[in-house]
């Protein structure tokens, strides 16, 4: 029998896929980072305005299965209002989380592209030099 | 499309009898429709049971010992090569090198003789189908020696166009390597005609024939191979184990390629001398008992009879691109039945390759998305990923009724209704 959490294609993932929330770009991000999941295709690249060390507004774009466009939606959703402080909190397993439904491994790599290229932007904000756009 | 002759003759519910994977049954209670064949085999009951056989009865090194259990596993892994050199048409046993695969045996010819004998200036003829392991070897092989890669290009239709060969080979060309099947279009490469042009220009040819060798006769003499690479595991026998066929001038000519024990005839403070074929390409411990299991694969093959199982694959794929082909929206990539083997690469307007494959997982069937290890051909067709569907002998029509209708399932779902 599967349940609703099984069904990875429910309501929650579709929505996300057909209308993602911020799917373009942003004017003047401060900061963007791009990334694909070479085994299968699936790009995701992440931009941030950033103001007072509180993410403003977050867009995405990119091209693959509805897992890794759907998470990257709502993980915009997501970080918007939030502080850079919490992001660095952010782990994997509430990115999953964030998803609402169960995801074999395979798929898990799905499901946190958008999540590793935030982590990577945010890691290299933090690196000498990695300073924010103006 | 009716049943022919060729799909009445062939019994495959006996031959699914065969294969003890099929008789579980999935979650759901669904039985397990495996199209993935193409990524690896399933085994019959009959290899599982030689590969029990070695390591219950005889199980010992090959070659060194000196007791009746060494004698009889060396006896049973010579008996496998023999079988791997009747297979596939070499004259002397020595010719059949013994590999973990694939990839290991263009490796062996990308070391051993490319980077031995290629000079500034010449020339690696390649495809654009090639399969990564068709490629990268040749790509460090030319970096390493100075010489430089040429591409047969395709038909739209998937094929090699081979008019343009008069424009890509010349005498600068030292080496063709080409798939003897596309482990994507599913093409069938002129194999024959192929080496007769590379032999034309005194070129060489290597055939990776990971897909056509368990589905296509292959006679590496009639055929005028070179070097022919192929698994144990896609020939329905067990993994790690593959063969690297080298015409036996050539494989003197080479060099070693792995080093160390039983490839070795003295071995000095500060030098070695090689052993002769086929130890000298056969360092280490053999994966002995994966070569007698290859050998139990290739029996059970040549008991169906592969011209048998030509003809049934054969008529899978015409139902298969039939059925698949009327599903809208469906694209399958690839050149029309009569040129290509039974594999079936398809991409749906609405569905990812990747939750196609979830989705129709769901109802027990198993496919594969991906690249396929082909990004310069999916670059080519100009998709990040492909959905395949890959058959063989103990697949039946009705399994392809199971995957039609699983597609047009996920594509109800993304479309939600409407």
């Amino acid at each position: 029998m599967t349940d609703a959490s099984d069904d990875i294609y429910g309501e929650h993932i579709l929505d996300h896929y057909e209308a993602p929330y911020h799917k373009g770009h942003l004017a003047h991000p401060s900061c963007s980072h791009c990334d694909k999941n070479p085994i299968c295709g699936d790009v995701i690249g992440l931009e941030l305005q950033i103001d007072d060390g509180r993410v403003k507004q977050a867009y995405f774009d990119g091209k693959g299965c509805a897992i890794s466009q759907a998470a990257a939606s709502i993980l915009c959703e997501h970080v918007e209002g939030k502080s850079l402080d919490e992001l660095k909190a952010l782990q994997a397993k509430d990115m999953l989380a964030l998803l609402q439904v169960r995801l074999t491994p395979s798929r898990q790599k799905c499901g946190l592209l958008g999540f590793r290229v935030l982590k990577t932007m945010l890691y290299s904000l933090e690196q000498p030099g990695g300073e924010l756009e103006a | 499309m009716s049943t022919t002759a060729a799909t009445t003759e062939f019994d495959v519910a006996a031959v699914r009898r065969d294969f003890p994977i099929f008789a579980q049954r999935l979650a759901g209670n669904r039985p397990l429709v495996y199209l993935d064949t193409a990524a690896t085999a399933q085994k019959p009951q009959c290899v599982i049971d030689k590969l029990v056989e070695c390591y219950t009865e005889y199980n010992a090194n090959v070659h060194r010992g000196i007791h009746q259990l060494g004698d009889r596993m060396t006896l049973e892994l010579e008996q496998a090569r023999e079988k791997v050199q009747r297979f596939i048409g070499a004259t002397q046993p020595e010719e059949v090198l013994f590999t973990s695969g694939t990839t290991m045996s263009l490796n062996l010819v990308a070391f051993g003789w490319a980077r031995k004998f290629l000079t500034p200036g010449d020339e690696i003829v390649l495809s654009e189908m090639e399969h990564h392991a068709n490629l990268v070897p040749w790509q460090l092989a030319a970096q390493a020696t100075g010489a430089a890669l040429k591409f047969i290009p395709l038909t739209p239709d998937g094929r090699l166009e081979l008019d343009a060969l008069d424009s890509i080979l010349s005498p600068r060309t030292k080496l063709l390597a080409v798939t003897g099947m596309s482990n994507v279009l599913g093409t069938i490469n002129p194999i024959r005609e192929l080496a007769v042009r590379a032999h034309a220009v005194g070129a060489k040819i290597v055939v990776d024939g990971a897909q056509s060798v368990p589905h296509e006769a292959t006679n590496v003499v009639a055929d005028g191979i070179d070097f022919l690479a192929f698994s144990g595991h896609k020939l329905y026998g067990p993994t790690g184990i593959g063969v690297l066929y080298g015409r036996r001038e050539l494989l003197e000519a080479m060099d070693p390629f792995l080093t160390g024990g039983h490839m070795i005839r003295e071995v000095f403070r500060e030098r070695s001398t090689w052993a002769d074929l086929p130890a000298k390409f056969e360092a280490g411990t053999a994966p002995f008992v994966d070569a007698v299991g290859l050998g139990a694969a290739i029996d059970y093959v040549q008991a169906l009879g592969l011209e048998k199982i030509r003809a049934y694959e054969h008529e899978l794929l015409q139902q298969a691109s039939a059925k698949l082909g009327a599903i809208e929206g469906l694209t399958i990539y690839g050149p029309s039945p009569q040129h290509k083997g039974a594999i079936v690469s398809f991409t749906v307007d609405t569905v990812h390759p990747h939750d196609l494959s979830d989705l129709v997982d769901r109802e027990g069937v198993a496919i594969r998305a991906g690249h396929h290890c082909t990004m310069p051909l999916h670059e080519l067709l100009q998709v990040t990923a492909t959905a395949r569907a890959s058959f063989a002998f103990y697949n039946t029509p009705g399994e392809i009724d199971v995957l039609a209708d699983a597609i047009r399932a996920a594509q109800r779902k993304f479309r939600r209704g409407r």
